[in-house]
């Protein structure tokens, strides 16, 4: 039975990832879940500087998901480098490293950085609803998705993953602009702007007002945008919104994603990404499934 | 090649367990108190220190995240630790109607508890932060220490009050006056002149202003408890940092995390 993917030239053991900014750099969650079983761990956005993030309250649950407006805290390259990577590298799997920023420069500066470190795969955060400056100001117009894509890729030495949001009426433009600026990958669904109110204390819950939705409720949106892009796109996708358990990540693959996400449910389940990456093989078994690649895109016939 | 450097002691070895409910029972009007027995091959218990606090998850699958809710009592040998929480939405509701024999999916302990020093020890607790004063007062008196506690209520509705007893001389403060002090808890350790070697703190923001203010005024060590909402529980998330006068450890700037950095600091590290 085979759950190896090749995912932009990377051989993936099997097709499950951590979405960014769930997992931090594996270094916490690395005391509960065995760090060796997954097909990568995909890093918190990091930038070229620290970044001191938002005001709390941050974060707050909601109907079947919750909201964050952490605002990307991070402790910038210099200290990933020295301290994240090193620590992920004792470890049997792949790293995807997410890079945010408020400008092209500073994204290209910490793509630079990147250049001659032994990472994987680059995941670009250009959807991120937290930040007043870049973020999902790139990620929601074409335009600017293809031409960041571009100037990533002229400096990338790894593949090129562009994280699109859901923040838009099309995401087959953004998709479609990406995959036309170069992008080895796609990933999809970031978090879907929210906004709670506490009725108590007739305030917003979060201190920055609005947040990024994710957790189960968003899992119909963030299939159906997966399986527009895979629709649309040559280039492979990893999908992720609202992934418990591995039904929910054969619906993602099944609607065309060639690697899935786990991250809400980590809050939930320390053990969801080992569940998911269990049931899928569970699964494949049952219903005499030799190889994954049987399974991906598989709705389309 | 990676497997040649793995190291051992970073394999995963912590998780999220199954604790089974014992005595649960209503203190008084939205305050609710029971004891977790956790598996024979996972004992928490045996983990814990006063000031940890656990995650414990509910059943309802529309609520995701697990509700941070501090230690309030430790009986290793037993395997169980108690828990006395508030009703402060769906989640906690959820508990409270849990029943002798239910399981319960608990994740813990979490965060770093009070470091217990010798001598003359003041644990100050307000409202929702008395119950884990409770779990530090009985192991300060087993080590030796001199201990008062200072509890601040909103009214005559004195929950836990009697429990403390045993290991501590207890003062209190009611918002109202009905009983003790008329004031806060600070106003409860000027009147009674009460001295302290470290003090020791959990309750809402505006007394643990109070407490740090106090503690510099009278160059006196303080650990407060701090409490934020909370994501993951584990330090991953970044959801609830507090403004440290250090910079952190995690991310180089002014943010410790409360789920993994504290939810003890020194006061005077901390600004709040």
């Amino acid at each position: 039975m085979n759950l190896s993917v090749d995912f932009a030239g990377v051989t993936m053991k099997n097709p499950v990832t951590t979405a960014s900014g769930t997992f931090g750099s594996g270094v916490e969650y690395g005391e509960y879940v065995d760090l060796n079983r997954l097909g990568a761990v995909t890093t918190k956005g990091v930038a070229n500087v620290p970044w001191p993030g938002n005001p709390t309250p941050r974060v707050c649950e909601t109907y079947g998901g919750m909201l964050n407006a952490i605002g990307l805290q991070n402790p910038g390259i210099d200290v990933f480098i020295k301290r994240d990577i090193p620590y992920l590298k004792q470890y049997d799997t792949h790293i995807i490293v997410n890079v945010c920023g408020h400008t092209t420069e500073e994204y290209l500066e910490v793509v630079e950085r990147l250049a001659d470190q032994d990472i994987d795969l680059l995941e670009i955060n250009i959807s991120c609803p937290n930040v007043k400056e870049g973020g999902i100001a790139f990620g929601q117009n074409p335009k600017l998705v293809e031409q960041i894509t571009a100037e990533i890729k002229k400096k990338a030495k790894q593949p090129v993953i562009m994280k699109l949001s859901p923040n838009v009426t099309d995401i087959t433009e953004t998709a479609k602009a990406a995959e036309a600026g170069g992008a080895d990958a796609l990933s999809l669904i970031n978090t879907l702007t929210g906004m709670k109110i506490d009725i108590n204390r007739r305030q917003f819950a979060l201190a920055n007002r609005t947040g990024g939705m994710s957790g189960p409720a968003v899992k119909p949106v963030a299939v159906r945008m997966v399986y527009q892009t895979a629709q649309a796109v040559k280039i492979p996708v990893l999908g992720m919104g609202g992934i418990r358990n591995a039904e929910d990540a054969l619906e993602f693959i099944m609607a065309g994603a060639s690697m899935v996400a786990v991250g809400t449910s980590n809050f939930n389940n320390p053990a969801a990404t080992i569940e998911v990456i269990d049931g899928i093989e569970r699964f494949m078994k049952e219903n005499h499934v030799k190889d994954i690649h049987e399974l991906i895109g598989c709705v389309h016939a | 090649m990676r497997d040649a450097n793995r190291l051992e002691t970073t394999m995963a070895e912590k998780k999220k367990c199954m604790a089974v409910v014992t005595d649960p029972k209503k203190l008084t009007e939205g305050i609710y108190s029971m004891w977790l027995q956790f598996p024979e091959d996972y004992n928490v218990a045996a983990m814990a220190v006063p000031g940890q606090f656990i995650s414990m998850y509910c059943g309802d699958g529309s609520r995701l995240l697990p509700r941070p809710i501090s230690i309030c009592g430790i009986n290793a040998d037993e395997r169980k630790l108690r828990v006395v929480y508030r009703i402060a939405g769906k989640g906690t509701e959820e508990f409270s109607k849990l029943t002798a024999g239910d399981k319960i999916p608990v994740m813990g302990p979490l965060g770093n508890g009070f470091t217990r020093k010798s001598g003359k020890a003041v644990l100050i607790g307000g409202g929702i932060g008395i119950p884990p004063m409770l779990a530090l007062a009985q192991s300060l008196k087993e080590e030796g220490a001199e201990v008062s506690v200072v509890l601040g209520y909103r009214d005559n509705d004195l929950f836990l009050k009697e429990e403390f007893e045993p290991y501590a001389d207890v003062y209190v403060s009611t918002e109202d006056g009905s009983v003790g002090t008329k004031g806060n808890v600070i106003d409860a350790i000027r009147g009674e002149k009460l001295q302290a070697d470290t003090i020791y703190a959990c309750g809402p923001l505006p007394m643990l202003r109070g407490v740090k203010a106090y503690a510099a005024e009278t160059g006196t060590a303080a650990q407060i408890s701090m409490e934020e909402r909370m994501a993951c529980g584990i330090g991953a998330c970044l959801g609830c940092v507090c403004q440290s006068t250090d910079v952190d450890g995690h991310s180089y700037v002014h943010n410790k995390r409360v789920c993994k950095d504290g939810p003890v600091f020194d006061a005077e590290k901390i600004e709040i």
